[in-house]
């Protein structure tokens, strides 16, 4: 029977078990629970993957109201592939958790953390696999709400201003999402994705349609923090408390960069996208313009979150560069660097949360000596930011390989090149942490008897984060497989299958009314 | 003049939307800040209202006689934006009352950190 409703477990669990997480109360209580429903979440969509991988796609009515008048849940390759990452993050984070957050959020506020936290599962797995337009700007708004909730919950108060500032910029770029949503079904009369898609076919130089993409894609913008709407970024990732900065910025940002290539890719189309409205110019600029303004801040920042916050805008940059290149290639290295910078960004965010939890500062000057007094830490931090830099043997390499073939493939030797400069950027601001680490002494002010390594329930999670780091760029044959089936399927399948589809569901239900 | 007329509630929209977008962007005062974001909602769910109604259909009850109907999908589309409108207002204020109890203002020239202005 569950087999069945597979596509909706990663949802409905988190969802039902939030307030049950809140109601236990008790901080051990509340996460033992998240982190078993996290991990439940987790197994299955290790199962919808190896479904979607044999079948194809899992669609679910919910409700069983057919789609298109139903929201239909519509699991294929691309998002199973992200869902997979999300929850398990998701499980990896909660497990290091508990201790961060016992040091870092006041204690009455602790079931609160774990709630919003799994509220926050709930909404990005529905965002991930709906197939409803509405749907989807629903499911964003539970999951936007509950991060500002987990950012404002950190003791140091500058995260209230951090917190507001994203509430500001994120529900404009809801409602900026929401508006393009309702001109789309004023032309179109869906919101089914597939159905839209067939539709707007029919309507493709429509002035309604066009202002409607103009719309979602400056919404999706501001959500994934491409630059220049990346404002509320770094002041989030700095003060929010560290296992939030870790969840958030292995998973958030890369939900909504799925969330604009499924917009561009399914709904829209690559023709109406890339060779009528021609976006993918000002992407392939934007997208440039952050890997260096932004990996250049991150070189000038003394506070190790906000460096690493800057590193995140710049790696969504390479995202954005690979989708702009309008090529299978671009694309399955845009949707493999999504799953490889949650595990570098992961273990980097998890590392710094372990040194915040004994030294009780992140600042660069912090890590002075550290490589000594927390040795396995240190060790994570260093191979998580030689796979920031994209050192071979490290999923970085991956990612940068498949991207510079990608430009390459269309002789655009500028881009391949550009990639290259922004990966020597990133071996300043990685190089200056590790440089304290490993080359300074302990400031004389810290005792060294209290610099120990922390406990093996926060070195656990970030060492399977640093180990799959290693292992997934040594044996790339899962990640290529699976990423590049998705793109394949992204890229060609559709709009031919899909309103063939929807034909084929009104048929039926034409004959059900009769 | 039949353009302006014809069009008149999106006009509204246009206007409350570009209003409530203006406010959120200038103004000083946090709390005018949150306003600014309701109506720029409130713009958005009018503007899903108005593409709901169809000339001369009724409202969307079925009774003898009428056959032409106004399009209920977007009222129930907004119900659920409204509460989401809701949730945003209510967590943007609370976060605004934090904001007063730690750093005395919710003016945003008032921050005595540049860092920490809004």
């Amino acid at each position: 029977m569950l087999e069945q409703h597979l596509a909706i477990l990663p949802i409905i669990l988190p969802l039902i078990a939030a307030p049950i997480a809140f109601l236990l109360g008790r901080s051990s209580l509340s996460w033992g629970f998240s982190t078993l429903i996290s991990a439940g979440a987790f197994f299955s969509a290790i199962q919808l993957l190896v479904v979607t991988l044999s079948t194809g796609v899992v669609s679910y009515a919910v409700g069983d109201w057919p789609p298109p008048w139903g929201i239909e849940l519509r699991a294929d390759l691309a998002n199973a592939f992200v869902l997979l990452v999300v929850s398990g993050i998701s499980t990896l984070v909660l497990l290091f958790a508990k201790e961060s957050v016992e040091k870092e959020i006041d204690p009455s506020l602790h079931s609160h953390y774990y709630t919003a936290h799994l509220l926050c599962l709930a909404g990005l797995c529905g965002i991930l696999l709906t197939g409803d337009a509405f749907n989807l700007f629903v499911f964003l708004e539970v999951s936007s709400l509950s991060i500002y909730t987990m950012i404002s919950l950190s003791s140091d108060r500058r995260c209230l201003t951090a917190a507001f500032r994203y509430l500001i910029m994120g529900t404009v770029g809801a409602t900026f999402i929401l508006i393009g949503v309702g001109l789309l079904y004023m032309k179109t009369g869906t919101l089914n994705m597939l159905d839209l898609a067939g539709r707007i076919d029919l309507y493709d130089s429509s002035r309604t349609i066009n202002t409607g993409l103009a719309f979602i894609m400056v919404g999706v913008s501001i959500k994934l923090a491409l630059f220049p709407l990346h404002m509320w970024l770094p002041a989030a990732y700095t003060h929010a408390p560290s296992a939030v900065t870790a969840f958030l910025a292995a998973t958030a940002t890369k939900v909504a960069v799925y969330v604009m290539i499924r917009f561009i890719f399914t709904i829209f189309g690559t023709d109406h996208v890339f060779l009528e409205m021609r976006m993918d110019i000002p992407l392939m600029v934007f997208a440039v313009l952050a890997i260096f303004k932004c990996s250049y801040m991150a070189t000038v920042q003394s506070n190790v979150k906000t460096v690493l916050a800057y590193s995140s805008i710049a790696q969504i940059g390479y995202m954005i560069l690979g989708v702009s290149l309008v090529s299978v290639a671009g694309l399955m290295a845009g949707i493999i660097h999504i799953f490889n910078h949650a595990l570098m960004k992961g273990a980097l965010f998890m590392a710094v949360g372990a040194v915040f939890y004994r030294i009780g500062s992140v600042d660069v000057n912090a890590f002075s000596g550290l490589g000594k007094h927390m040795p396995l830490t240190m060790a994570a931090f260093t191979i998580a930011g030689l796979s920031i830099i994209g050192v071979p043997l490290t999923v970085g390499f991956v990612s940068k390989w498949y991207l510079i073939s990608a430009a390459l493939e269309q002789n655009n030797w500028l881009i391949a090149a550009l990639v290259l400069i922004g990966s020597l950027l990133a071996v300043i601001y990685i190089g200056r942490i590790l440089e304290a680490a490993y080359f300074k002494k302990l400031p004389d002010t810290v005792d060294p008897n209290n610099v120990k390594e922390v406990s093996w329930l926060m070195l656990g999670p970030m060492w399977v984060l640093v180990l799959a780091n290693i292992y997934f760029g040594v044996d790339t044959s899962m990640t290529t497989e699976v990423a590049s089936k998705a793109s394949q399927w992204l890229f060609h399948h559709e709009n031919s299958q899909a309103s063939a589809d929807i034909i084929n569901t009104l048929v039926s239900a034409k004959e059900v009314a009769k | 003049m039949s353009f302006v007329l014809d069009y008149y509630n999106y006009w509204v929209v246009v206007f409350l939307m570009m209003t409530g977008f203006y406010i959120v962007i200038s103004a000083n005062n946090l709390v005018k800040k949150i306003v600014g974001l309701n109506i720029f909602q409130t713009s958005v769910f009018m503007l899903y209202i108005t593409v709901g109604k169809v000339s001369g259909g009724t409202a969307p009850i079925v009774t003898e006689g009428v056959s032409l109907y106004s399009n209920p999908l977007p009222h129930v589309l907004i119900l659920t934006a409204i509460v989401v409108g809701v949730a945003t207002t209510a967590l943007g204020l609370s976060l605004v009352v934090r904001i007063k109890r730690a750093y005395g203002t919710v003016e945003e020239n008032e921050f005595e950190n540049k860092d920490d202005a809004i």
